[in-house]
């Protein structure tokens, strides 16, 4: 370890703390891997390497994409080695030395990943601790650790620090899942807001992200996109840049880019070349987009959930509740256009990119190039936050099919067009939902239907690369896990929820976060809202009715505590005037198997324009053990203002041949004056497993919004975004 | 030849005059706290100061900056020296992905440094509203705003 070339180094500032992390200079990084540091994920050497140093190295296949995993799993891993936190160091996303631990999605990172480094943190003590004792000669259970140092209790100056022990050799374990992990109460890193290494570099413009990366002797290019989603390349007029210095055309069927020793030539050639596409006008009409999708083929029903008689005890119910909700198609809207680094050569490709799946990534490289995975080598460096699979794997297969066909290292850069023309897509989700109620107003059947696109879970979707370049691939579609939470949070006697999975979907579609638990949650939580107003009972007070679960109790009346509820049904008929005040709730337990979470939305509706302003919001949120404070707030605050954005403003425009929102001024998103104010209560469990923070929350606000909307001015909103053209529509009924 | 003042320095450049200015920012001059986001003026990401002015530079020529004085993020401060706005932003951990980040500390630069007196939450959101971030980190980065202006004796 003492070899590595460290070339990036960041610091704590704000509690003097000191972190490393380091990215492997090339020449550093081929040693390391022809050394050949076990990655199996059954072994302790794979996650963690104790340095002579006294430092102690972790391993990742995870990454952090901006959630703060990059403090959160050091915490974890030194809480168990009782260890500072600045003698770790983290070395995340390089396939080469980390552990596949899967994509960072679905919030499992700390739940899965950081369970899995603390259990491999808590065998490397045991066996410490058991090494410590022969040397020592007074069993385990007489010993203490402190900072590394493993001590006699009686007498403290009887010790053996653990690079003493096994400085740069390895353990040659498996991970052991009996190993002792510290008693919660006894957590002193574990629970603390510790700050994020990763920020005094951002903000001061020192930080590497993949957009700043480069290595000797690269070309830029950039990919030239056909006018048409479908449209094949006819011909390319070379000569149409030739006045440009240094720019030339590359293609593979029709793939089509141009490359130049800089940045700006290459994007002047891609605006400049000429070439010729077929037409092509296979996407339905926009206004259509609800009648295809259920005309679209079913490939296969999987129902979510099916207990008691729906059917007869909704046809023999006193009242009869049913509703129709659609969530429009969206973009993910990174602020950094996509952007990767390729150098292929001599059977060999060593990538650069931002993926979330640095391990699947290779895969897909491996594919598009026809060479074997164990000759691609993907690290990690950082983009713009991805919330989902984006372009980042697009751009990476991009770069690594060019620079193969040219034979230099390249680096592809995405124009703001690119990426919000074509990132896949978060897919239009249909939900229709009925239910039959009592004379008491009480739920006593529940019947929903889902249209969404069938999911290869474990595939990737098409790259581009591959599409354009006539690669064959497997025809996957993977929109992610968009069928849970289908099933409602509350144990309905009687229910039934069926998930139709259509056979294709208009766009190319991948996960956005939260995919399919944020548009099943809304529909079910504004339904649960309708079937409360006609009941004519308090929202709260009618969910309360259902929930059983004492934990999913305490955060829907925790919210309501916080948001001061002021208890009575929807909608408040007590206002005149231009501007409408109303408060909405929203509860879910995430995937019904985790993170609870509750909230309140106020807003504001005006009449006139139909506007809607979230001015507040607030969470209550319990993930079971909290790792890091203050990261689980960023994770909650980033969910609720991002869901805002998509649930008053965003949707996807087309024509019957591409994406026509291709920027900022036609996919719009919130600004800072329609942000609202976040206020939250987390509920700390620490002798609890902890749980997924990144996703759970952003299922609240488009139901919450929603029921506030109904409380201020008495419409009903099913159709995402509430855009003021859709609240005057459902105004005037 | 293009001749540029950046970051206190005058730095001579043999670039295409339309060469945006952000370009030879990153790829010439290596400065990387500006970033693209766009180019097209929209989200803030390339924000930096000319003259103490906030100005997109993925969308100025850098044949036209003539003798405005560039600041870049680098400009400003460093992880071991950071300006009082970054403090701020370290501070308030104001920033998860952080690629819009420098565009937030460069707009705030030039909001704080032509104004007197702390500014209001109002005032501060109207400030930012043309610097997009997609995280939602919003309410720290106004957080750290207020905090900035604290620091630099706005208030006095």
């Amino acid at each position: 370890m003492a070899t590595l070339e460290t070339t990036r180094r960041e610091f704590l500032v704000g509690t003097g703390a000191l972190v490393v992390s380091f990215s492997l200079a090339p020449a550093a990084r081929a040693q390391m891997v022809g050394a050949g540091k076990p990655v199996a994920p059954d072994q302790v050497d794979s996650f963690l390497a104790v340095g002579k140093n006294g430092t102690v190295t972790m391993y990742t296949g995870k990454v952090d994409i901006g959630t703060g995993i990059r403090v959160a799993l050091p915490q974890m891993v030194a809480e168990e080695l009782d260890l500072p936190l600045d003698k770790i160091q983290l070395i995340e996303g390089d396939t080469a030395l980390t552990p596949d631990q899967g994509p960072t999605w679905g919030s499992l990172s700390v739940q899965v990943a950081g369970v899995q480094l603390r259990q491999a943190a808590a065998t490397a003590r045991k066996a410490l601790l058991e090494m410590a004792a022969q040397r020592l000669g007074k069993p385990p259970a007489d010993l203490g650790v402190r900072a590394g140092v493993v001590f006699v209790v009686t007498e403290p100056q009887r010790r053996v620090s653990y690079a003493d022990l096994i400085g740069d050799q390895s353990f040659n374990l498996k991970l052991d899942p009996a190993a002792p992990v510290k008693n919660p109460k006894d957590h002193t890193i574990v629970g603390q807001p510790v700050p994020r290494p990763d920020i005094p570099g951002k903000v001061t413009g020192t930080h590497i992200y993949i957009q700043d990366f480069r290595v000797p002797g690269m070309l830029h290019a950039r990919v030239v996109r056909p006018p048409a989603i479908g449209a094949t390349l006819q011909s390319v007029d070379e000569s149409s840049i030739k006045a440009i210095k240094g720019a030339r055309v590359v293609r593979q069927e029709s793939f089509l880019a141009v490359v130049a020793d800089s940045e700006w030539a290459a994007v002047k050639a891609a605006k400049a070349l000429k070439a010729t596409w077929s037409s092509w006008e296979g996407l339905p009409e926009p206004s259509k987009l609800w009648e295809h999708v259920r005309a679209t083929k079913i490939a296969k029903d999987d129902v979510a959930v099916d207990r008691g008689d729906p059917k007869a005890a909704i046809a023999g119910a006193a009242k009869k509740v049913t509703a129709t909700y659609d969530f429009a198609i969206h973009t993910h809207g990174s602020m950094g256009p996509s952007c990767a680094v390729a150098d292929v050569k001599a059977g060999k490709a060593e990538i650069w990119s931002p993926s979330q799946a640095p391990h699947w990534l290779r895969r897909e490289v491996a594919a598009t190039l026809q060479m074997d995975p164990k000759d691609v080598h993907v690290q990690y460096l950082d983009g713009a936050g991805c919330y989902g699979r984006n372009g980042h794997e697009d751009a990476t297969c991009d770069a690594a099919l060019i620079s193969k066909l040219i034979g230099k290292p390249v680096r592809v850069q995405w124009s703001r067009e690119d990426e919000h023309g074509w990132d896949p897509k978060g897919p239009p989700t249909l939900v229709e939902i009925t239910a039959g109620l009592d004379t008491q107003g009480n739920i006593v059947g529940w019947q929903s239907e889902l249209w969404v696109p069938k999911a290869d879970i474990t595939e990737w979707p098409r790259t581009l690369a591959a599409t354009f370049a006539g690669i064959a691939q497997k025809e996957a579609i993977n929109p992610g896990n968009i069928h849970r939470n289908l099933d409602p949070s509350y144990p309905f006697a009687n229910q039934k929820a069926v998930a139709h999975r259509l056979d294709s979907t208009p766009f190319r579609p991948s996960w956005i976060r939260t995919p399919g638990r944020m548009q099943n949650t809304y529909a079910n939580e504004v339904f649960i809202d309708e079937c409360a107003a006609a009941a004519g009972a308090d929202p709260v007070e009618y969910r309360l009715r259902y929930l059983g679960d004492p934990r999913g109790i305490a955060v829907l009346r925790a919210a309501a505590n916080l948001a001061k509820w002021d208890q009575r049904p929807s909608p408040r008929r007590d206002q005149s005037g231009t501007i409408a005040r109303g408060r909405g709730v929203a509860y879910v337990k995430y995937e019904n198997a985790r993170t609870y979470c509750a909230g309140v939305a106020e807003v504001e509706v005006n009449k006139q324009t139909g506007a809607i302003r979230c001015t507040r919001f607030y969470v209550a949120h319990d993930c079971g053990q909290i790792i890091n404070p203050d990261g689980v707030r960023a994770q909650i605050e980033g969910n609720i203002i991002q869901t805002v954005s998509r649930t008053l403003k965003e949707e996807l425009k087309w024509n019957r041949s591409r994406v026509t929102s291709v920027d900022w001024a036609s996919y719009p998103i919130l600004r800072f004056p329609e942000v609202p104010e976040v206020v939250m209560e987390l509920i700390s469990r620490p002798s609890e497993p902890p749980w997924g923070v990144g996703e759970p929350a952003a299922v609240l606000p488009p139901p919450a919004i929603s029921n506030a909307v109904f409380d201020a001015i008495g419409v009903r909103l099913r159709s995402v975004p509430f855009t003021p053209d859709r609240v005057k529509k459902a105004t005037a009924g | 030849m293009i001749t540029l003042s950046v970051n206190g320095k005058s730095r001579t450049l043999d670039v295409e005059p339309d060469t945006p200015l952000l370009y030879v920012l990153r790829d010439n001059l290596e400065l990387h706290g500006p970033k693209f986001g766009c180019g097209l003026a929209q989200c803030g990401s390339c924000t930096v100061l000319i003259d103490g002015k906030a100005v997109r530079s993925c969308s100025l020529a850098v044949s036209k900056v003539g003798a405005g004085k560039v600041v870049t993020l680098e400009g400003l401060g460093t992880p071991q020296k950071p300006h009082p706005i970054q403090q701020a932003f370290i501070d308030e951990q104001a920033a998860q992905c952080g690629y819009c980040i420098n565009g937030m500390v460069m707009q705030t630069a030039a909001f704080l440094g032509a104004r007197q007196g702390n500014p209001s939450e109002r005032e501060i959101r109207q400030a930012l509203q043309n610097n997009l971030c997609r995280c939602g980190t919003h309410q720290r980065i106004v957080a750290a705003v207020k905090r900035a202006a604290a620091l630099m004796g706005k208030g006095a």
